[in-house]
């Protein structure tokens, strides 16, 4: 993050100011990602005249940066006259989308409308292992083309990679893949559980070992003797500081409305049709709790060797049960880049010696026949 | 002198914070914040106000400082944030050719 931007964050997190939201304009799309989290049925998503009044209450309440997600937001018919009314309102716009939909056509509107950058899905350079993943044929080609359409209008583009068991030696090829195509490249080893808690998709991602490996590529990681050192003893200043920008300075808002305080964060704190946005942001119970956390209340955290360095997402922990708890798939990458447990995964040992003996113990105590 | 008139750049993304802007440049996403002085310059960059009528009325009268030195800072700042791409300036009235030129909020 440059310094101005930690200054303005700083700045907005004292005045509690959501300074970037997401929200996804539709849950439908027209791919269907074997790991997605979303249910893609439309359930009674926010009318055109909907998301222009929240999108004027979100300006009003200092929303700088504004993320248009989904679903695939090109399937809203209305997706470019929503697009200007935020550029009207002056958002900083990033797009995140498959690009399939996108042709020279609408890649010379999103130019004309000055969005940010615009966020491209690839899971492999190789077509049968992305259209595997998104289960549509053609569909590498497709965003392929697309991506190409928005370079050559001067757009940014992030190519987005998700690390899964199906793609995980393909991560090379896509970078290179990106470097031909002149976009940056991102990747991502977390496959996130279903909105509804179902955590089916949790098993498509990487295990241990390729984690250890990904964590020990200097490609990708720079100094690999940094990145996996075991961090320092946490200071008194990082135990009184905020877990992360969800609910301080950032919130998401789904196609219903409904105010979370992160796309990964599935608590419900308010619905944009019967409450203003700002009210919900600054008086929600629940927006409230969150924003009261700090990392030394956090259970089991606080005595884990890597709390100074845990990339811990509260939502995840949230989505396992307590969000002031650990979230165990921060906690296996906590592992992988050190070698050292977390806290929780001894706690989860001991408890599992423990239900070893309490399971051998009546066997034992069973008189003999 | 010839008038100067300043318009807002529509490719840049625009939020006032605590009174002061921030502004995202449409060209490579560099991200600038506003002094009081240039934030007020913004905000009445509306194209077709002329620069001496904003140091005039919106400047003067809030800073304790001298029209002509005021004038002459206002526009070395008017160009420098058209060098930046944040503003547009013109010797003739700007009228918005983009039809999602923004308002400042």
């Amino acid at each position: 993050m440059s310094s101005l931007l930690e200054e303005v964050s700083a700045k907005a997190l004292k005045l509690n100011i959501p300074l970037s939201v997401q929200l996804d304009l539709t849950y439908r799309c027209n791919e269907r990602c074997v790991h997605c989290y979303l249910d893609h049925d439309d359930h009674g998503e926010m009318t055109t005249t909907e998301i222009k009044h929240l999108l004027d209450e979100m300006a009003d309440a200092g929303v700088f940066i504004l993320t248009l997600s989904g679903g695939e937001i090109f399937l809203r018919k209305d997706f470019f006259e929503l697009l200007e009314h935020a550029r009207r309102l002056m958002f900083c716009v990033k797009l995140k989308t498959n690009a399939v939909l996108i042709r020279e056509r609408e890649a010379a509107r999103l130019r004309d409308l000055a969005v940010e950058s615009i966020q491209v899905s690839i899971y492999s350079h190789r077509p049968e292992v992305h259209d595997a993943i998104t289960l549509i044929p053609g569909s590498l080609q497709r965003s392929l083309n697309a991506i190409r359409f928005l370079k050559s209008q001067g757009l940014k583009v992030i190519i987005a990679n998700v690390l899964m068991t199906q793609n995980m030696q393909d991560y090379p090829g896509v970078r290179a893949l990106a470097e031909e195509l002149g976009v940056e490249c991102t990747l991502d080893p977390t496959v996130t559980p279903m909105m509804d808690g179902n955590r089916f998709t949790v098993n498509l991602g990487v295990d241990q070992s390729a984690l250890r490996q990904v964590f020990r590529d200097a490609s990708l990681v720079g100094d690999v003797n940094e990145f996996c050192a075991i961090p320092a003893k946490p200071s008194e200043n990082e135990l009184e500081s905020t877990p992360c920008s969800a609910g301080h300075t950032a919130c998401y808002v789904s196609p219903y409305g409904e105010v979370f305080p992160c796309v990964q964060f599935p608590l419900p704190t308010g619905n944009v049709r019967r409450q203003r946005f700002v009210d919900i942001w600054r008086y929600s119970i629940q927006m409230r709790e969150v924003r009261s956390i700090r990392v030394k209340d956090l259970t089991t955290c606080t005595s884990c060797t890597h709390v100074s360095s845990c990339t811990r997402c509260p939502g995840l922990a949230y989505m396992e049960g307590n969000m002031r708890g650990p979230s165990s798939q921060d906690c296996e990458k906590s592992f992988a880049r050190t070698g050292v447990p977390s806290a929780n995964m001894l706690e989860k040992k001991r408890a599992g010696i423990n239900l070893v003996q309490i399971r051998v113990l009546p066997n034992m105590a069973r008189p003999a026949a | 002198m010839s008038s100067l008139y300043l318009a807002r750049n529509p490719r840049v993304a625009a939020r006032s914070l605590d009174g002061e802007m921030m502004i995202m440049s449409g060209r490579d996403s560099t991200l600038f914040t506003l002094n009081k002085t240039a934030t007020v310059l913004w905000q009445f960059a509306d194209g077709a106000t002329p620069l001496d009528q904003i140091v005039e009325r919106r400047i003067c009268s809030r800073f304790d400082v001298e029209p002509a030195e005021a004038l002459q800072d206002a526009e070395t700042l008017a160009r420098e944030l058209a060098s930046r791409e944040i503003l547009q300036l013109s010797e003739e009235p700007i009228l918005p050719r983009n039809p999602v030129a923004g308002e400042p909020r």
